[in-house]
């Protein structure tokens, strides 16, 4: 049923077969978090990759700097609703991650987990094939803080609370385990074109 | 830790406008009968509207009531490019039917057992969910203290004035501060200026306690800078909550 005088302002088509169900574009670049901005020194980072309690492997910024750079250009889309197009980022991807440690994951699960406390579980499966990347720079410049910068997850494919800002690590899991969002109402996947935004989503 | 399902919102499902009231110059109540019940002060819903031909646009509103309100209030600014904002401001009328889905949320939220004392800091309409805190907390009578900071441009558009300045004179544990960028204060304690780090400092400094909870609203621009000053003026971050509107400007 429609609600009485309510037209709508449609994107063109264009644009509207790249928005998943109920999203809307918009131009600029929302920031969300849980909390304070955590400033991360570069100095100080290190990306640590763990299997449970177990350090498998660990990196610096400057050795992290070292590895392949690849860039990903396309949209994102934040379960508040906003869907960002043609954003361009660029950083390490989770398969020259793995390749560079000489890792095999020894689990389909894993939290990526920030500086500020805050985890998310995301599935090794949507991790690999090219699919999600550490990222250090969008748009060609250093990644603010607000964005978060030094570096963040980017899984394009899934709803970006699963883009981890402030990123500090990798946790692999013998268990699908919720993360901040996933224990507080948001769905276990997250998949904007199946509209998994809820935690009894479909 | 489990997944918290009380949390997870129910289906989509039809409210009726009851009342629409004009709060400031650009914001207006919209008061929705619906069997939506929040569980936690500074929950949000999502509202859903569809047109003729079936296309549907979403958004996300706070809510302002307090849990345990029989109709629920959305305090929602007109936005003027806003394709769901003007569609509440210049079209809907009481009686009409939108969706709604909720509540939504598990952070930014207060419960009565969360006690305080509790630090709220508001920028524009970023008031909403801290509204219905304060109101949460003023029903439920807690023995704990809260401070509410809240900055807007003019004094005209400090949404929920009349129903603060009554809490704050009905309720001593209550401390009421405004601070206008654009226009004059109207009372000795509030401040015409930003809220910067010496603002927050000297308010905090007057109402001499330690917050329990914090929860910080507005645009982006607003929280970070809030934020940032709170942590130089050691409250810790884990005790900050953030909820933030609009963008970096990327």
């Amino acid at each position: 049923m429609s609600t009485r005088g309510f037209l709508g302002r449609r994107p063109s088509d264009e644009v509207a077969h790249r928005l998943p169900p109920g999203q809307y574009r918009t131009e600029d670049f929302p920031v969300l978090a849980k909390g304070p901005t955590p400033r991360v020194d570069p100095a100080i980072w290190r990306f640590t990759i763990n299997d449970g309690s177990q350090a498998l492997a660990s990196w610096t910024w400057a050795q992290f700097e070292e590895l392949p750079q690849t860039i990903w250009r396309g949209d994102i889309h934040c379960v508040t609703k906003w869907s960002k197009l043609d954003t361009t980022w660029s950083g390490v991807t989770i398969d020259d991650l793995f390749r560079g440690a000489g890792i095999t994951p020894p689990s389909a699960y894993l939290l990526a987990e920030s500086h500020d406390d805050y985890d998310t579980n995301v599935p090794v499966a949507d991790l690999i094939g090219g699919k999600a990347m550490i990222a250090t720079r969008f748009a060609g410049a250093p990644l603010e803080a607000e964005h978060g910068g030094p570096a963040r997850l980017l899984v394009p494919h899934l709803y970006f609370w699963k883009s981890a800002k402030w990123i500090k690590g990798l946790r692999f899991t013998a268990r699908d385990e919720a993360g901040f969002w996933e224990l507080r109402g948001y769905h276990m996947y997250g998949d904007p074109w199946r509209e998994q935004r809820y935690t009894n989503d479909p | 830790m489990t997944a918290d399902t009380s949390v997870a919102p129910a289906r989509w499902q039809e409210a009726i406008i009851e009342r629409i009231m004009p709060r400031t110059p650009r914001v207006v109540s919209v008061f929705l009968r619906t069997a939506l019940e929040p569980r936690a002060a500074g929950q949000h819903i999502d509202v859903r509207l569809t047109a003729p031909d079936g296309y549907q646009a979403q958004r996300s509103y706070s809510i302002a009531s307090a849990p345990g309100t029989e109709v629920l209030e959305l305090a929602i600014e007109r936005l003027d490019d806003g394709e769901v904002s003007l569609f509440f401001h210049e079209v809907a009328r009481p009686g009409d039917t939108v969706e709604v889905r909720g509540p939504i949320g598990g952070h930014f939220v207060w419960y009565v057992e969360d006690g305080g004392p509790i630090l709220l800091v508001a920028g524009g309409s970023g008031i909403v969910p801290l509204m219905a805190i304060v109101r949460a907390w003023s029903a439920a009578q807690p023995k704990t203290s809260v401070l509410l900071i809240y900055s807007a441009r003019t004094w005209e558009e400090l949404i929920f004035i009349d129903e603060l300045l009554n809490t704050q004179a009905r309720e001593p544990d209550f401390t009421f501060i405004a601070t206008t960028t654009r226009g004059p204060r109207h009372r000795p304690e509030d401040f015409d200026r930003r809220l910067d780090r010496p603002l927050l400092r000297e308010i905090l400094r007057r109402w001499g306690r330690s917050p329990r909870h914090v929860y910080v609203c507005g645009s982006s621009v607003f929280v970070e800078a809030v934020t940032s000053s709170l942590v130089l003026e050691t409250v810790p971050a884990g005790l900050i909550r953030t909820e933030r509107f609009g963008g970096s400007g990327q």
